[in-house]
């Protein structure tokens, strides 16, 4: 594999290298809560600051348009990475949870009514389930779900019998930040427009490796977070359809996200700044823009390749394990990247903690999706997630590492 | 692979074998504590005569950390007045934050295997969570309301 490692600052800086008693250098597979940032995408951030700051969509000097310019290039990298028909489509936020609010507030609160139903997974990140809470809350419609099969699969034939006339939002994530498992959105997108109802799908754990067309999808709405895809922080993206988008009230009101105003009310900006209200975060788009770029030049399938061999590696380690547990299938290529596990005994959060003790940055706890773990049948778990610049060693590393914690916690071997 | 965690055997010997974690069907104080970022869930109870602590126990789930120092911590405050089990509590707390002299850390006998969580932010409600179901059942005061955690 050519060393993509060199290109991201962070894992190769001086804090990050082996001190003395570790057998390696630190090992980063928390990449599902947020991945490392290349030195690409941290120079087009600086150098937008140093060189073409001004507050975009505002001044008519030359500096504000370029700005303006640099943010809108964004926008259509963005438009063509994720398959979208239009630049209007596509909003920036802060990341995927604001996204998933602005449908939720905006479409969710004007669109359903009492008695209606939303369908969303028992999968889902926190992100993609408490606003569809409020909305059921605010509004007396009901919420259902879609249950799991212990492989982290749904049964479409259930899933088709859920979906009904009364259905007026499905809410799904590609993939789940547990499992990994990949979600079949195209047939549930088909199920769902059949009866009329939209679709809401959480992208922030598929962008970052697959190639996606909202499109094809059948995606209605699609949310991802720049900082999980080598983006900055505080950067994301909602894209809605257009004829969606146009009917749907601003979320934010203020700044920049209208046309006119008067004593009494105001006209608002077309899309897509009607749902851009104050000033953006045009620098963190450029970096998206760097980071999608990035990942072009990479490609997925270079990507995948690594991460699937990587995953496979770990997965079948932990395998050998009597007293650990993977959550999801056995299968490593319906897992992206994510190994979700629980050891006999111990505690997750000192599962964690040995690990640290070994130099290698994992995430304990419930992932932001308790149902889930609820209805898996546990309380907590702990997730190594792979990126395309973790290597076979590392897996190695961490295999042998879990293979220690039982007897280091007490329990024999 | 060699240890250098930072569980030492008496905190694994308090997880794994604890004296102390059973029912107390005759205690006189029961007292649920949580601490949401582990999920660690206990019920500590306790049987007071005359202000001293004769008995007790604690039920419940959790990581290694909140139910060794659950343990330690009832192996050492059976037999005290509730004035000293709070006093133990308060050189315990200090010990947490980096606080304690040598010599009170050695006060704290056995909890003492505690004293590394000091340089550890993300652990310490662990290690505090029975001191803190402690002090609420013995004092009545809820821990929300003081400045310093316990």
């Amino acid at each position: 594999m050519k060393d993509y490692r060199s290109e991201f600052p962070l894992l190769t800086s001086e804090g990050f290298r082996k001190s003395t008693g570790m057998e390696h250098d630190w090992i980063y597979i928390d990449n599902a809560a947020t991945s490392q940032r290349p030195q690409a995408v941290l120079d087009a951030e600086e150098e937008f600051y140093k060189k073409h700051n001004a507050n975009p969509l505002r001044g008519n000097y030359p500096l504000s348009i370029e700005a303006t310019q640099m943010y809108e290039d964004a926008r259509r990298a963005v438009r063509d990475f994720i398959g979208a028909k239009s630049v209007r489509e596509i909003i920036f936020t802060r990341n995927t949870t604001e996204s998933i609010n602005l449908v939720a507030y905006s479409y969710g609160l004007s669109h359903v009514k009492a008695g209606d139903e939303i369908l969303v997974s028992i999968m889902e990140h926190h992100s993609n389930l408490l606003p569809w809470q409020m909305v059921a809350r605010t509004t007396g419609a009901v919420l259902r779900f879609m249950e799991c099969r212990q492989d982290g699969s749904l049964d479409l034939d259930e899933v088709r019998e859920q979906i009904t006339e009364k259905t007026r939002i499905v809410a799904i994530t590609q993939v789940s930040n547990v499992l990994g498992r990949v979600n079949p959105i195209r047939e549930i997108a088909a199920m769902a427009h059949e009866k009329n109802a939209v679709v809401v799908v959480d992208g922030a754990q598929s962008t970052p490796h697959m190639a996606v067309n909202v499109q094809e999808l059948g995606a209605d709405f699609f949310a991802f977070s720049g900082h999980k895809i080598f983006a900055p922080m505080g950067i994301g993206v909602l894209y809605g359809r257009k004829e969606l988008l146009k009917v749907m009230p601003p979320f934010l009101t203020g700044g920049e996200m209208i046309e006119s105003v008067s004593r009494e009310g105001a006209k608002y900006a077309e899309l897509p700044h009607k749902f851009e209200a104050g000033t953006v975060n045009a620098a963190g788009a450029v970096g998206l823009h760097a980071a999608i770029n990035y990942v072009q030049k990479i490609g997925f399938a270079a990507m995948q390749e690594q991460e699937l061999k990587v995953t496979k590696r770990a997965l079948d380690g932990l395998r050998e394990l009597p007293h650990v547990h993977v959550l999801g299938s056995d299968l490593p290529e319906e897992h992206t990247g994510i190994l979700t596990f629980v050891i006999d005994e111990v505690h997750p959060h000192d599962v964690s903690e040995i690990l640290i003790a070994d130099g290698i940055c994992v995430r304990a706890g419930h992932h932001c999706a308790q149902p889930l773990l609820q209805h898996l049948g546990i309380g907590s778990a702990t997730r190594a997630s792979f990126m395309f610049y973790n290597t076979e060693e590392e897996a190695d590393f961490f295999v042998k590492s879990i293979a220690s914690v039982r007897e280091r916690m007490g329990y024999g071997k | 692979m060699e240890n250098r965690s930072f569980y030492n055997e008496i905190l694994t010997e308090h997880n794994v074998r604890p004296e102390f974690k059973h029912d107390l069907p005759d205690a006189d104080i029961v007292l649920e504590g949580v601490n949401p970022s582990c999920g660690d869930d206990i019920f500590l109870k306790l049987k007071v005569e005359d202000d001293t602590i004769v008995d007790g126990a604690f039920v419940g789930d959790g990581c290694a950390i909140s139910q060794a120092s659950a343990d330690i911590m009832l192996g050492m405050v059976i037999g005290r007045k509730k004035e000293d089990a709070l006093q133990l509590g308060r050189t315990f707390m200090k010990m947490i934050k980096g606080e304690a002299s040598e010599e009170e850390i050695d006060s704290l006998e056995e909890a003492s295997a505690l004293r590394d969580i000091a340089h550890m932010p993300a652990r310490v409600k662990c290690a505090v969570l029975g001191w803190r179901t402690l002090k609420e059942a013995l004092s009545g005061e809820d821990a929300e309301d003081d400045e310093d955690e316990f």
